[in-house]
């Protein structure tokens, strides 16, 4: 029972560690490799805003997270821009973009077990006799909202739309009238925003520490590439089984393969069906 | 990509027009060994390169910085592999760490547990390490760009997990005890002569046929296909030398160090080849090297700062790609080659 319990919990994270990565790669194609920094400097970002200038938690959240959106929309501007279309020069600009903040931030010293941010809700409750904290409940519900939010955005919204039809066929939809490289600004920053968001929400139930934003990244990468590029479905299917197949490993084998799994998931999907699970796009050009 | 070279600078009368030189052209056929000049104009480059390496170890008196000399070598074998594959074969493998854990572990194990010398450990280890590598990396190979790049980036991350979780192999301290050099000397001059050979070595190889073939997988690996030819195969000998490559580095790592262990397996190893290929100029193989004797040395006078190092390689890593994305041997070549002057439109 603890095992479907925490499961489920585990599986939450990953989708919304997750969704701001698969948002801006599955959907959009451009490659956020800084997209763990970005979680990174939102729980020191708000742990700043609540311990240096004394604002309230509510307050530095939201603060927090405009300047998010504000630093996603200025990596597209400034970095991805003049890369777009590279494939693999976006991945190493935005990748080593994420690599000097995180390593910056470790050589500030922003390390230990010093960096924590309160949990929204104190007490835990009992589910069937597993004991449960309120703030892995509001995971689960903030992770829901989100989900059922981001589907209907990308289906329902004319904003949305256009972000799906960008990576479709680039072309096609600038023929149509959509400005591409607006709308990557938009999905740049709403992917940050969603980044910062799942720091919030999850940095609470641990320490800050540099190297999550590593183990974020990679993890993102999991989720969104067993799932398939451009599949919600897929993407919350596999959010589900890494998460599952992480607890059961934890649990019956060692707690070291936490991310081994996650590491073997990318390499076998990828080498075995590059398009993940549900994915259906652009099969011709990804292998021979 | 005339565009590029045709720079319309304040007004629309005048651009910059780039031309050969008339020695350029001359020294292209047989007739270059017919004057002095010609034959100066085309060894020059190279005599300075091998000198300015031969004579490096012997320039620098410090031990601190001989040991640097020997790790930049080693980088720039990484670098050098990096460079053929991802600009004559397109494959783009951001794993250079895999290479170098690899080969390091192979050495240290093979010196070690069945007690070889150095002197046999690494030709095995480059050897058997290049196998491997490639043996691993085979199902990967069909991928095509951004996947196999995250495929090879993902690579050692997940060799060194394991290593730590099943706590094999000396698991996070690592093999200690390996046999080191017998001298300095001997140390740096076997790896500088390695270089030399291993870069002039693959701007042979890249011009035999079998590189027009690599350029063919590169370019258009359907036509490849409709010749008859193994895409497979071609992919997989490019690897097997990149890697044998880079398991050298680590082979000759782990005897420098006498000491094998995770750390091999560190994204240090896959950014700054890279980087250097980056900073270089891609598709020269020279210019990785270069890039590697630039950004080694300077990283190693920010070791002081801890991580900043990172931070500084990082950010001329993102600078580079951003603005210079040409590289300086690239811009260095096209000075030497030709001349620029403006002409009215």
């Amino acid at each position: 029972m603890d095992i479907l319990i925490y499961g489920i919990v585990n599986s939450f994270s990953l989708a919304l560690m997750a969704i701001g990565f698969t948002l801006v790669y599955g959907i959009s194609r451009l490659p956020n490799f800084a997209h763990g920094a970005i979680y990174v400097i939102t729980g020191f970002g708000v742990w700043w805003f609540i311990h240096k200038l004394h604002l309230n938690y509510a307050l530095s959240i939201i603060l927090a997270l405009v300047l998010m959106g504000l630093i996603g929309a200025g990596v597209y501007r400034f970095v991805l821009i003049r890369v777009r279309g590279m494939a693999t020069s976006e991945i190493i600009a935005t990748y080593a973009l994420g690599l000097a903040i995180l390593e910056f931030l470790r050589w500030r010293g922003f390390k230990g077990m010093t960096y924590t941010l309160p949990v929204f809700i104190e007490g835990s409750i009992q589910i069937a006799g597993v004991p449960i904290d309120l703030q892995r409940i509001i995971v689960i519900g903030i992770g829901i909202v989100v989900i059922s939010f981001m589907w209907l955005f990308t289906h329902y919204n004319k904003t949305g739309l256009a972000l799906r039809g960008m990576a479709q066929d680039e072309h096609a939809a600038m023929m149509l009238g959509i400005d591409s490289d607006w709308m990557a600004l938009i999905a740049m920053a709403i992917g940050s925003i969603l980044s910062g968001l799942s720091a919030v929400v999850l940095l609470p139930l641990g320490n800050i520490v540099v190297e999550a934003g590593y183990n974020v990244l990679i993890l993102s990468i999991a989720v969104c590439i067993v799932g398939g590029l451009g599949s919600w479905g897929g993407a919350i299917l596999a959010a589900f089984m890494i998460g599952f197949v992480q607890i059961l490993t934890v649990r019956y084998i060692q707690s070291h393969f936490h991310m081994v799994v996650a590491l073997l998931a990318i390499i076998l999907t990828l080498i075995l069906r590059p398009s993940g699970l549900f994915g259906r796009q652009k099969e011709l050009e990804e292998r021979v | 990509m005339e565009e590029k070279y045709e720079k319309v600078t304040s007004t629309i009368e005048r651009r910059k027009e780039r031309l050969d030189r008339g020695i350029k052209v001359r020294t292209e056929g047989i007739y270059a060994i017919s004057s002095l000049e010609e034959v100066a104009y085309l060894l020059l480059p190279r005599l300075i390169l091998i000198t300015g390496l031969l004579l490096l170890p012997a320039l620098i008196p410090s031990l601190y910085w001989k040991r640097v000399i020997s790790i930049t070598c080693i980088y720039a074998l990484l670098a050098l592999g990096f460079d053929f594959l991802a600009n004559f074969v397109g494959l783009v493998s951001l794993g250079g760490a895999f290479y170098i854990g690899v080969g390091g572990y192979m050495a240290a194990i093979l010196n070690k547990y069945v007690g070889l010398s150095p002197i046999l450990t690494i030709p095995l280890a480059t050897f058997s390490g290049a196998i491997i590598c490639t043996l691993l990396l085979l199902p990967a190979l069909p991928l095509r760009g951004v996947y196999f790049a995250i495929v090879t980036l993902m690579y050692p991350l997940a060799i060194a997990r394991i290593i730590e979780a099943l706590n094999i192999l000396g698991g996070t301290d690592g093999i200690l005890g390996v046999a080191g050099f017998p001298s300095r000397w001997i140390e740096q001059y076997i790896i500088i002569l390695i270089i030399i050979f291993a870069l002039f070595g693959l701007r042979r190889l890249v011009n035999e046929d079998i590189g027009l073939v690599f350029r063919g997988v590169k370019d258009n690996d359907q036509a490849v296909r409709a010749s008859g030819l193994s895409i497979t195969l071609y992919k997989s000998i490019a690897v097997f030398i990149a890697s044998g490559l880079g398991s050298l580095g680590g082979a000759y790592l782990s005897h420098i160090y006498m000491w094998s262990g995770i750390s091999q397996f560190a994204l240090d190893f896959s950014i700054i080849p890279i980087a250097a290929t980056v900073i270089g100029g891609g598709g020269t193989l020279v210019g990785p090297l270069l890039g590697c004797f630039i950004l080694v040395p300077i990283s190693e006078f920010l070791r002081a700062f801890g991580t900043l190092r990172i931070v500084f390689y990082s950010l001329i890593l993102l600078a580079f790609i951003m603005f210079r994305s040409e590289g300086v041997m690239v811009y260095a070549q096209r000075k030497y080659h030709q001349f620029e002057r403006w002409v009215k439109v």
